[in-house]
């Protein structure tokens, strides 16, 4: 496999320095901006319970990424206020609105079915799985808009070799928390809950499928997943579950939420194809959140020469 | 209240009332308060404001009929022809900001997307009827065969509902409730013609000679 070194990044050129130094106004604010010093700490356990906490723990020493674009990044502001999270409304500004009391800690991931090490595990413990990177993808949604995201986390793969999938492991299902007192909004969605989705184990095991804890050098606020998500680039976006819970290695290709709710529109795969329109709508084109023409698609989002090799010999009109 | 409704106060207040959803996304454009995604805010905006002006123009009669306020007729052309100009505000949007005047590609869009072909329709249907809308053309056409001409909202009306249920992935609730209130407008129209009526109904449906309005 190709990988392609993409030129050197330094972290100022990540987070928006205005959005750096509101936050520490913030933090000093509150009072507890020395808490900020520590990495992996979660600041909102330290406020009151219930407050609207957007403060969120920072991470240093991120291990650059060869797999980061190079493209202008999103706002901080756009990432974190245009979110499809449909267990908080179905409106793009909803999320941002309805996520804020949303408790992500203590939080436990739950890793079973056909491992050798089934276990849970705390966040504090996923993170320590790995080094963590700092990987800017291109983030395609199905909705034909893209934005670019500086995300943290490290490889799937490396949460993978600690539970040790046996041979009879050929997929991973993912399940996304659900709580419809936290998340009354969810029963006017129009889909299921909780959020399945799932991924062929090669397809997880490649390295560009980032298991991301964080994104702009700090932890995710709760609209973009908190505080555990999948990120997979060459998909769309809805493939990416947020708010895992429940990672499971199975035999078979397991349900995903939205192939349920209409498998005509959504494929287990769901690559990002501009050959192969949405029944709806082009996916020819997209827009990227900022500019104002829309631009042409690329195939797999532009992560061919790293995933392309995935789906060799397949149809992908029919695999879609 | 007759004095209220007759006054061309009232109508000025309407007519600036019916221009706030723009007066708001003019607002917010100075503000930086469009989303994101400015583009996808301001389709969504108008085509919302497009659907809830015809609903609202469909009301007219109803009210007229159910509250005894015959003078409610003084508001549906103007009402009507804000349906037609947030229509047309949707329709540029989609047709600059989305298409870039690319007018093949949106003949492409309008042949292979239904929800474009539907929402389209919907579009051309109030042309006719927003150009007839003048007294004059009430007189060239003649009250019966202006009233059938404008019974062409009602299509319209139904095309735009379904424009809207066709457009979302899964949060169907809301063209519902469109859906909902267009079948109660529309239902009410046929119980009145299909149910023996205490006075005749056509007395009012003659409009009042009135001031062409733009």
């Amino acid at each position: 496999m190709l990988i392609r070194k993409a030129p050197d990044l330094t972290y100022a050129d990540v987070t928006p320095k205005s959005l750096y130094l509101d936050r520490r106004k913030f933090l000093r604010g509150m009072g507890i901006a020395g808490a900020a010093a520590l990495a992996g700490t979660r600041l909102w356990d330290l406020a009151s319970p219930g407050a609207k906490a957007f403060a969120a723990a920072k991470f240093d020493n991120l291990v650059k990424s060869p797999f980061s674009t190079t493209e202008r990044q999103n706002s901080y502001n756009d990432v974190s206020h245009y979110n499809n999270f449909y267990e908080f409304g179905t409106d793009k500004s909803d999320p941002s609105k309805n996520a804020g009391k949303f408790q992500t800690s203590p939080w436990t991931v739950s890793v079973e079915g056909e491992v050798n090490k089934p276990r849970k595990f705390s966040l504090d413990e996923i993170i320590k799985l790995a080094p963590l990177e700092e990987r800017i993808y291109r983030h395609r949604c199905v909705e034909a808009w893209s934005i670019v995201v500086p995300w943290i986390g490290f490889s799937f793969s490396a949460l993978a070799n600690t539970v040790e999938p046996t041979p009879k492991a050929k997929y991973v299902a993912f399940e996304s928390y659900w709580d419809s007192k936290q998340m009354p909004w969810g029963r006017y969605a129009g889909i299921d809950f909780p959020y399945v989705e799932g991924l062929r184990l090669d397809e997880a095991m490649n390295p560009l499928a980032l298991l991301c804890v964080g994104m702009y050098g700090e932890s995710l606020p709760n609209q973009d997943g908190a505080p555990v998500r999948m990120v997979l680039p060459w998909k769309y976006g809805f493939k990416s579950a947020k708010s895992l819970v429940k990672i499971r290695f199975v035999k078979s290709e397991p349900p995903t939420t939205w192939n349920r709710m209409a498998s005509n529109e959504y494929g287990f795969y769901a690559n990002v194809n501009p050959k192969v329109d949405h029944p709806r709508w082009s996916q020819a084109k997209e827009r990227r959140l900022g500019d104002f023409l829309k631009r042409d698609t690329l195939m797999f989002n532009g992560y061919g020469d790293q995933v392309a090799s995935l789906y060799n010999g397949m149809d992908l009109r029919k695999n879609y | 209240m007759r004095a209220i409704l007759t006054s061309k106060w009232t109508k000025a207040v309407v007519f600036l009332l019916c221009l706030a959803p723009l007066g708001s996304l003019g607002w917010r454009a100075l503000h930086n308060d469009l989303s994101a995604n400015p583009i996808e805010f301001i389709t969504h905006a108008t085509g919302d404001w497009t659907l809830r002006f015809l609903l609202i123009t469909l009301v007219i009669t109803p009210f007229r009929k159910i509250l005894r306020l015959p003078d409610l007729i003084r508001f549906r052309r103007m009402l009507g022809l804000f349906a037609f100009f947030y229509a047309c505000l949707h329709f540029t949007t989609y047709i600059w900001l989305d298409k870039f005047f690319d007018v093949a590609e949106m003949w492409k869009d309008v042949a292979k997307r239904r929800f474009i072909t539907v929402g389209f329709t919907a579009f051309l249907l109030l042309i006719p009827l927003a150009i007839t809308s003048t007294t004059g053309w009430i007189r060239r056409l003649g009250g019966r065969r202006w009233q059938m001409l404008h019974r062409a909202i009602y299509i319209s009306a139904i095309c735009g509902v379904i424009h809207y249920y066709w457009l979302v992935k899964s949060a169907v609730i809301r063209p519902l409730a469109y859906a909902a209130i267009l079948a109660v407008l529309l239902l009410w129209r046929l119980a009145i013609k299909y149910w023996p009526q205490p006075q005749p109904a056509t007395a009012e449906l003659q409009p009042k000679p009135q001031r062409a309005q733009a």
